[in-house]
């Protein structure tokens, strides 16, 4: 079962570590790893995707809240909650070919995708959305025309007027 | 107006206001501006240890005798990575030390500068938290912070790492040492849900076949005396964890003796066929469960522990309790007492009365009921030596032990009836654990006798240190149960591997252990037969040797195995019960 796990963490070195640790050490999975410091300085927020049946995530939430740098854990995923990730691709898009191009700009718009670089031979689109989309994105486009992909990871907050802060 | 002094300085302040005795360390480079700062101050005396690995074990011992936090000093590189197996050994055992270890300067951090190792990185899976120096003026608050998450919640070993340059003695700050410190993300639990506790007490009183499952948590946690009463209370048999011995009276008529896979048979059958299991502090270390798929599958469990994470870890708790087992089992204890105020007949006593007599009948089937006769042979039983010492010391004594048969036979056969006497690396399995942990318990109890139990080959990882209890005129008495053989390893070889004893035997390359004694300053005594024993004892136990570390090394049966052991894959009711039935484990 796929989880999005929340944590808030002290900003401080070494933390990011001991939770990657964790993970390594305890043979869970991760699948996406965001992190970067909140509206509060001192504080960190880290979104972590990884699959585990209920025992393996609860454990896994325990072991994160065991962590002294860990200030708070959610599973984001055991309520409604958005997931958005951002996705850099850049395209072979020769100006040679400007019917290739046309439509690698009309997948783009299908997707809501911005072409933020273009050059001589490529496109470089920005793709946001659940990682679903991303996926699909990368499946309506040629393949052999995809050059680099740069994805984040996931980032996600629940729905509605709960907030996850301390 | 506080003093001016410097990081160095204030690293020994912060620690004398901790109240801190001992350091046990070895100095060298990055930690020299420390130990200036240690040799200019009386308070704190510092040991010096001849391998940094047993000055975590004997800060380790120093913590489990007294319950306060063991300190360790150490330099940079090699003593930083020399001190790991011993911090691990604190953390699996849950245990409070402090290690200090000293660092390149900040500067050349990340340069691979002599020396240098990444000691942080290096201790990380293995510590409760670690901090690096990056500004000198934050080091009282990180001594405080490093005690505090020590010796509180679920203890355990945290690792101070200090750059050299924070201790520079030509750069000075005001020190103060805070009174608080607040660490936001750190609320170890302290009184259990009141519910679930009802919850628990109940499931107890109605039980028909209970069990009292005891952990280290319990002596960690100073909760051996209601645990007792609790046990009074409900009229309930007792069975500890190999980490748990002490924390109920191991002569008590309750007491089951040890469980798990060399536990007696009786702990081992109560537990599968309780039906309410009480588990405090205790973590179904696969030791005790074999199997878990069919552990204890008819039982009501209820889990207390500090840690939530130890719950429902391997055993799905059916009544779960976070929380410190001491307060848990005060709570625990008065609830009883009132439900049996109210309603005397609560118990089913028909019930419990049939409970204790089938346990009595299991007792009578093992029970450890090894011959203790001197043998025509008289040949000595590891098992004979370990009670001659339970006698020599009227039982009394703070016992350590290493890893292997020795502290199997010095589990089962030393009924310790106090807490945080046995002292054993039971998690890590450490051996050379034995005789640096049986110093730091001399060192918190210079009057009292302290044993250690060990095996030739446990004690050749540590023996170095025979030079420092001669530095520091530690008394301590180590019978050696020689059997010229790594015993473990032999046994799980002659009943799984077909008795080939791959690397598991040495007699011809032994050295005289007696003389080995002598040439550290000590007393050697070889014992060889069984009929010579006592008067070995006897003699090792004398007044006139009561200022002398004693080398008892007493020759052993080598073809000795430790009985009951669990069936691997098995249930808690399988077990080979003697050689003579030994066979292949299914």
């Amino acid at each position: 079962m796929r989880r999005v796990i929340a944590v808030l963490l002290e900003n401080e070195a070494g933390a990011l570590s001991r939770v990657v640790g964790l993970f390594a050490q305890r043979a869970y999975n991760i699948e996406t790893l965001t992190v970067a410091p909140t509206e509060d300085a001192t504080l960190s927020r880290v979104t972590i995707t990884t699959t585990g049946d209920p025992e393996q995530i609860e454990q896994i939430t325990k072991h994160l809240n065991r962590l002294i740098e860990v200030v708070k854990v959610l599973d984001l995923s055991e309520g409604p909650h958005i997931e958005r990730e951002l996705m850099l691709v850049k395209l072979r898009a020769s100006a040679r070919d400007p019917e290739a191009r046309a439509e690698l700009k009309r997948t783009a718009d299908i997707f809501r995708a911005q072409i933020v670089d273009v050059s001589p031979n490529t496109y470089t689109v920005q793709v946001v959305g659940p990682g679903s989309k991303l996926d699909a994105f990368l499946q309506a486009v040629n393949p052999s025309a995809i050059l680099e992909v740069a994805r984040t990871g996931v980032s996600g907050v629940g729905r509605g007027d709960k907030v996850f802060g301390i | 107006m506080s003093e001016v002094i410097s990081g160095g300085d204030m690293l020994l302040r912060a620690l004398q206001d901790e109240g801190v005795k001992y350091i046990f360390g070895y100095p060298g480079g990055t930690a020299l501006h420390i130990y200036d700062a240690i040799f200019r101050q009386q308070r704190v005396e510092h040991v010096l240890v001849r391998h940094e690995q047993a000055a975590t074990h004997m800060a380790d011992g120093y913590a489990r005798s007294t319950g306060e936090v063991g300190v360790v000093l150490v330099t940079s590189g090699p003593g930083a990575t020399n001190a790991i197996t011993g911090i691990a050994t604190a953390h699996m055992d849950s245990t409070p030390i402090v290690v200090i270890a000293g660092q390149v300067p900040r500067a050349v951090i990340g340069s691979d500068a002599f020396q240098e190792t990444d000691m942080v990185g290096i201790s990380r899976p293995v510590v409760k938290h670690s901090f690096q120096v990056r500004n000198a003026a934050e080091i009282p608050e990180i001594v405080k912070k490093a005690f505090l998450i020590a010796r509180s919640g679920r203890p355990g070993p945290v690792v101070i790492d200090v750059p050299k340059d924070t201790t520079d003695p030509e750069v000075t700050f005001p020190y103060k040492y805070p009174k608080t410190v607040k660490l936001r993300s750190y609320n170890p639990a302290h009184r259990g849900n009141n519910r679930q506790i009802r919850k628990a007490v109940a499931a107890l009183l109605n039980a028909k076949r209970p069990v009292l499952y005891v952990g280290g948590g319990v002596i960690q946690g100073d909760a051996s005396d209601h645990l007792t009463e609790l046990a009074r209370a409900l009229n309930a048999p007792v069975t500890n964890t190999l980490m748990g011995l002490g924390a109920f009276p191991g002569d008590d008529d309750q007491f089951l003796g040890m469980l798990g896979m060399h536990g007696t048979y009786e702990a081992n059958m109560a537990m599968h066929n309780a039906d309410v299991i009480l588990a405090a502090g205790a973590r179904f270390d696969d030791r005790v469960t074999n199997d878990p798929k069919k552990f204890c599958a008819g039982a009501t469990i209820i889990h207390i522990d500090v840690d939530p994470a130890s719950i429902s870890k391997i055993i799905n708790a059916d009544i779960p309790i976070v929380g410190h087992v001491e307060p848990v089992l005060e709570e625990m204890v008065k609830q009883v007492g009132l439900a049996k105020d109210k309603e005397p007949d609560l118990q089913d006593q028909a019930a419990l009365t049939k409970w204790h007599e089938q346990i009595a009948g299991w007792r009578g089937l093992h029970g450890l009921n090894h011959d203790m006769q001197v043998q025509p042979d008289d040949v000595i039983r590891p098992q004979f030596a370990v009670q001659a010492l339970y006698k020599a010391t009227d039982g009394d004594a703070f016992v350590s032990s290493d890893v292997g048969q020795h502290q199997m036979f010095a589990a089962q056969y030393y009924k310790f009836a106090k807490p945080r006497r046995w002292i054993n690396s039971g998690g890590l399995g450490t051996m050379g654990f034995g005789l640096p942990a049986a110093m730091g318990v001399q060192f918190a109890h210079p009057e009292a006798v302290v044993a250690c139990v060990t095996g030739e080959g446990s004690f050749m990882m540590n023996m170095q240190e025979l030079s420092t209890c001669l530095q520091y005129g530690l008394p301590i008495k180590i019978l050696n149960l020689n059997n010229q053989a790594l015993g473990m390893v032999k046994q799980w070889q002659d009943m799984q591997y077909g008795g080939r004893h791959s690397s598991s035997t040495y007699s011809d390359s032994l050295p005289d252990f007696k003389k080995l004694a002598e040439t550290f300053g000590h007393v050697g005594i070889k014992v060889t037969k069984a009929s010579e024993l006592e008067g070995a004892m006897e003699e090792a136990f004398s007044p006139a040797l009561k200022q002398r570390l004693v080398f008892l090394d007493v020759w052993v049966d080598p073809r000795e195995h430790v009985y009951p052991m669990a069936i691997k894959g098995g249930s808690m009711e399988d077990m080979v019960l003697a050689r003579a039935d030994t066979k292949e484990p299914s």
